[in-house]
């Protein structure tokens, strides 16, 4: 933040599509980008007399979000209706969770560079998407439209809404959360969490207020920012708003803003979103959830490490903070770390596959776990460098491209192209020493000090071994030579 | 020949099992009789269809229980192909895309739909006089109202034009008519039925059940009807299957009569009949208690704060967006205003306007809230009472059939009719109405209440009354 004498206080609201097979409340489908009004019913076309039935693969994804953010899973919870008018909105309520939600009171923790951070997690509860609207003008905007049509492939789409506690004070702070929070919502598998076709979406609650003190300013709410960087730049501009208003002597007044990533400004939203009533009362077409405790256990049990604790157990191992960051971005790729890190040295593991081995695959548009270079080989490569029998520039110029093409052991890549490395034998101290016998007169004026022809001298070494020699090791021979 | 029509549907059975008569000629003998337009009953036939279904299941080598019979459906469940118009301006010329669970077992097992009966729109009233289509007159006297919201169901089987029917009970709309119209009418367990494909009125109290002239018909059709459907999630799984009853007595029955619903407002006529069929039970060696249900006296204020505050929310979706009429205008909100405004009766919005009210925020507590404390009250009063009584039993309605248009312009005098069924309803209890004779030449109906799921009891007890009653359900003139 750039004025010191404010902090913000931010809270997050998140809306994930849950990866079931079909809706919320019926049968139908999921479906992104089929054509309009496909995958519809008469239970999400609200037709007279149809009823909703829970989806259980919702009502267990929904757990699982619950148990990876530390929650109490409710014994019992039921669902609202919260009702409106809109077309998008069949029934014209949606059938949400109020105040009994699937799952209460967690804690989440991403990490910083200056430490780990924990956001108190307030609830997590399920409801239904609506339907999407296209206003049919020039602008695709609702003002001015000749006509407006309702495409109901989305309507009853399940979500989750994750609620935080207000425990994020900038807006850095708030991408990083939800860049890690994506990271495990990921993990366990409840959504694929795509921000660009919404299939995530996070509002932002911003106030400010003087630093020091506890109070909470009036707040405002930054409505659907789909992508990490988005959030950021809407919570700065928000942030910037209001510590403006405050500093002009004005007061933050609550209300709903669109953040346009394009003008950088904000914008308020007058919307069906705002001065209503929702009269929410119990669903009386459903039963409450009451998960099996016994159930909800197993599922407990059954949780993978996520995403961050595995950071925090990467750095334990040496890594370091952007290492593990790197490593822990998709599961694949940890699981390539681990099992490569299970047969060699950690951190040579690590700097191998953020490295070489990434610079490698990206000119191919592969992933390490996709190709030839298996962790065990990988392994491999690293453990013959370490051991000085392969130099590491022909371990990265030759041995790593070759593994790559034709499909091979390091060691019998390295067998076929006689590129054992010359390392501390009488061999490489002969080779050596003709390079500096050939040489006299660059021997002089390295012997004499300038340390720049050491370079030169280990170019000869190399030229003369085919690069099989080892550079440290070199190095020292021709100091240990010429007595310098 | 028999007159068919005079048949009960068990009869109707036997005789197309003994080859006495086919399903076709049911059908053409009763769509004849739907055709007379004396009483109002159908807003819609489906001669066509229910010929067809005839011919199909007289030509079946292994045919369904029900052989071909043919039943009518109350206009507020879903049939697939055939108008649904729930009485209402709203959903005009509206046609279901899909048919209501209930309707589709009772089709398996062999029932032929033969039109869609009228009703109070959207199933609110008591005298059928809320559709916005047609009156229908009560067969019993043609200046009387029918009783309601399942009235064309209830005439339909009174003036013989099917042999049984199905209706919907919200707070008494089967009872009440049933009782109305001298013939059985029958409210299951909540949750017995199915409600999918039931256009919702206030679906915490909705629920299907059968009209017919005697108790083991209504028996025999709730029989194919009650179960879990995997459609609708307050539907559950039925324990016992219902049986025919046989009984003739009532030993060791203990029946309780409600006194709160015995004095004051409950007209002297229907009082002398009720009790002279507890003199009966007695008879019939059953003993007969006084018991009290203390909170029922708040039955009325409390169903008129929950179930219009359900309909608020179940009517929003008559939008005019995806289907039937719609009138177009400038704005979103206009066309809402206009389809919404012009399209519902008087009846449907004042109980939009109470509902929306009860939840608003600020009267949530208040109202919808304090009315939710009041029901449980009411569920506990049965639960006490059902601690030293098998069944509970009152009248159905407090006065008999009442004159067209006698009510209208007095909503409160209309929703006191419903003052004995109304607190079953909120318990959520299996009831029966049975004809227990006549005051002032119109039938008296019987209110029969037992613990949730005793279906079979109280029609074992409502079978052994009525064969001691003796009822003749046809009306003066018709036989």
């Amino acid at each position: 933040m750039s004025d010191a004498k404010y902090e913000a206080v931010i809270g997050i609201e998140i809306h994930v599509q849950l990866a079931t097979r079909t809706k919320m409340f019926c049968g139908c489908e999921l479906s992104f980008g089929d054509p309009p009004n496909t995958h519809t019913c008469p239970v999400c076309l609200a037709h007279p007399g149809a009823l909703p039935v829970t989806n259980a693969e919702a009502i267990r994804l929904g757990i699982m979000a619950g148990l990876a953010l530390g929650c109490d899973i409710a014994p019992e919870s039921t669902f609202h209706r919260k009702n409106y008018f809109y077309p998008d909105l069949p029934k014209a309520y949606q059938i949400s969770q109020f105040d009994e939600p699937l799952c209460i009171g967690g804690s989440f923790t991403y990490l910083q560079e200056e430490g780990p951070q924990v956001v108190g997690i307030t609830r997590v509860h399920l409801e239904e998407d609506a339907a999407k609207l296209q206003h049919l003008s020039a602008s695709g905007r609702r003002a001015g439209a000749e006509q407006s049509a309702v495409d109901f492939n989305r309507g009853g789409t399940p979500l989750a809404e994750i609620v935080t506690e207000p425990d994020i004070r900038t807006a850095q702070q708030a991408a990083d959360f939800l860049k890690q929070l994506r990271g495990t919502l990921r993990e366990i598998g409840i959504s694929d969490c795509n921000m660009e076709e919404g299939s995530m979406r996070a509002d932002a609650n911003v106030s400010i207020r003087p630093v020091g003190s506890t109070e909470l300013g009036t707040k405002t709410e930054l409505k659907n920012m789909n992508s990490f960087t988005f959030l950021r730049r809407g919570v700065e501009a928000e942030i910037a708003r209001q510590i403006a208003i405050v500093e002009a002597g004005d007061r933050v007044v609550q209300e709903t803003l669109h953040f346009d990533p394009v003008t950088e400004q904000l914008h308020p939203l007058r919307s069906k979103e705002e001065s209503h009533d929702y009269r929410y009362f119990p669903e009386p077409d459903l039963v409450p959830v009451a998960p099996d405790p016994a159930w909800v256990a197993e599922l407990r049990d059954a949780m993978p490490e996520g995403p961050v604790a595995r950071r925090v157990r990467y750095e334990a191992m040496g890594l370091t903070f952007e290492d593990a960051e790197v490593l822990t971005e998709s599961r694949e790729l940890s699981d390539y770390f681990e099992a490569t890190a299970a047969q060699a040295d950690a951190k040579q593991a690590a700097n191998w596959i953020r490295g070489d081995l990434r610079a490698l695959l990206s000119e191919r548009g592969e992933e390490p776990w996709q190709g030839h270079v298996t962790p065990t080989r990988l392994a491999q490569l690293i453990t013959l460098v370490d051991s000085g029998a392969l130099s590491r520039a022909n371990a990265r110029e030759v041995v790593l491209p070759a593994i790559l093409e034709s499909d091979k052991d390091p060691q019998a890549i390295v067998d076929e192209q006689g590129l054992g490395a010359i390392g501390d034998g009488d061999e490489l101290r002969s080779i050596v020493q003709t390079a500096i016998d050939d040489n006299p007169k660059q021997a002089e004026q390295l012997r004499g000090g300038q340390d720049k022809l050491l370079g030169f001298f280990v170019g000869q070494v190399m030229k003369a071994t085919g690069g099989r020699a080892d550079a440290k090791a070199v190095n020292e021979l021709i100091r240990e030579l010429l007595g310098s | 020949m028999m007159d068919a029509t005079q048949l009960t549907a068990e009869g109707a059975i036997k005789a197309l099992a003994a080859g006495e008569t086919s399903s076709a000629e049911l059908v053409d003998t009763y769509l004849a009789r739907c055709e007379d337009d004396r009483w109002g009953s159908f807003l819609a036939l489906d001669a066509e269809r229910a010929r067809a279904r005839a011919n199909e299941i007289d030509a079946m080598d292994e045919k369904p229980p029900l052989r071909g019979v043919p039943i009518a459906i109350k206009d507020v469940l879903s049939t697939e192909g055939l108008t649904t118009t729930c009485a209402s301006k709203i959903l005009e010329g509206f046609t279901p895309v899909y048919t209501a669970t209930c309707v589709e077992r009772l089709e398996r097992a062999g029932a032929i739909v033969l039109g869609k009966t009228n009703m109070d729109e959207f199933a609110m009233g008591s005298s059928t006089e809320n559709s916005a289509y047609q009156v229908t007159r009560n067969p019993w006297d043609l200046e009387r109202v029918p009783g309601g919201s399942s009235g064309g169901s209830a005439a339909a089987v009174a003036a013989c034009q099917a042999p049984w029917s199905l209706g919907t009970d919200t707070g008494g709309s089967i009872r009440q008519p049933a009782a109305l119209c001298g013939i059985v009418g029958m409210k299951p367990t909540y949750g017995a039925v199915s409600r999918y494909g039931l256009v919702a009125f206030a679906s915490s109290l909705d629920q299907v059940g059968p009209f017919a002239r005697s108790v083991r018909d209504a028996a025999h059709l709730l029989s194919f009807m009650v179960g879990k459907d995997p459609k609708d999630s307050t539907s559950v799984d039925w324990p016992d299957p219902i049986v025919l009853p046989t009984a003739e007595r009532l030993d060791g029955m203990r029946v309780g009569i409600v006194t709160e619903l015995m004095g004051e407002g409950i007209d002297p006529g229907v009082r002398a009949a009720v009790e002279r069929s507890m003199a009966l039970v007695e008879e019939l060696g059953g003993t007969v208690v006084p018991i009290s249900l203390p909170s029922s006296a708040h039955g009325i204020a409390t169903y008129y704060l929950i179930a219009p505050a359900e309909c608020s929310a179940n009517l929003a979706r008559f939008d005019g967006v995806r289907y039937g009429p719609r009138h177009e205008a400038d704005t979103l909100l206009d066309q809402y205003e206009l389809t919404r405004g012009e399209l519902f009766g008087p009846e449907v919005k004042r109980r939009i306007i109470l509902g929306t009210f009860a939840l608003a925020s600020g009267y949530y507590d208040a109202y919808y809230r304090r009315a939710q404390q009041v029901r449980t009250l009411i569920v506990r009063d049965f639960a006490t009472a059902f601690e030293n009584v098998d069944l509970i039993a009152s009248p159905t309605s407090p006065t008999v059939a009442f004159k067209l248009g006698e009510r209208t312009a007095d909503p409160m005098s209309m929703y006191l009719a419903d003052i004995c069924t109304v607190p079953v309803s909120l318990a959520g209890l299996p009831s029966i109405s049975i004809p227990c004779g006549l005051s002032d030449g119109l039938p008296v109906g019987l209110q029969l209440v037992g613990p949730a799921f005793s279906e079979n009891r109280l029609f074992a007890a409502s079978h052994a009354l009525e064969q001691a009653i003796g009822f003749n359900p046809t009306p003066p003139g018709l036989s």
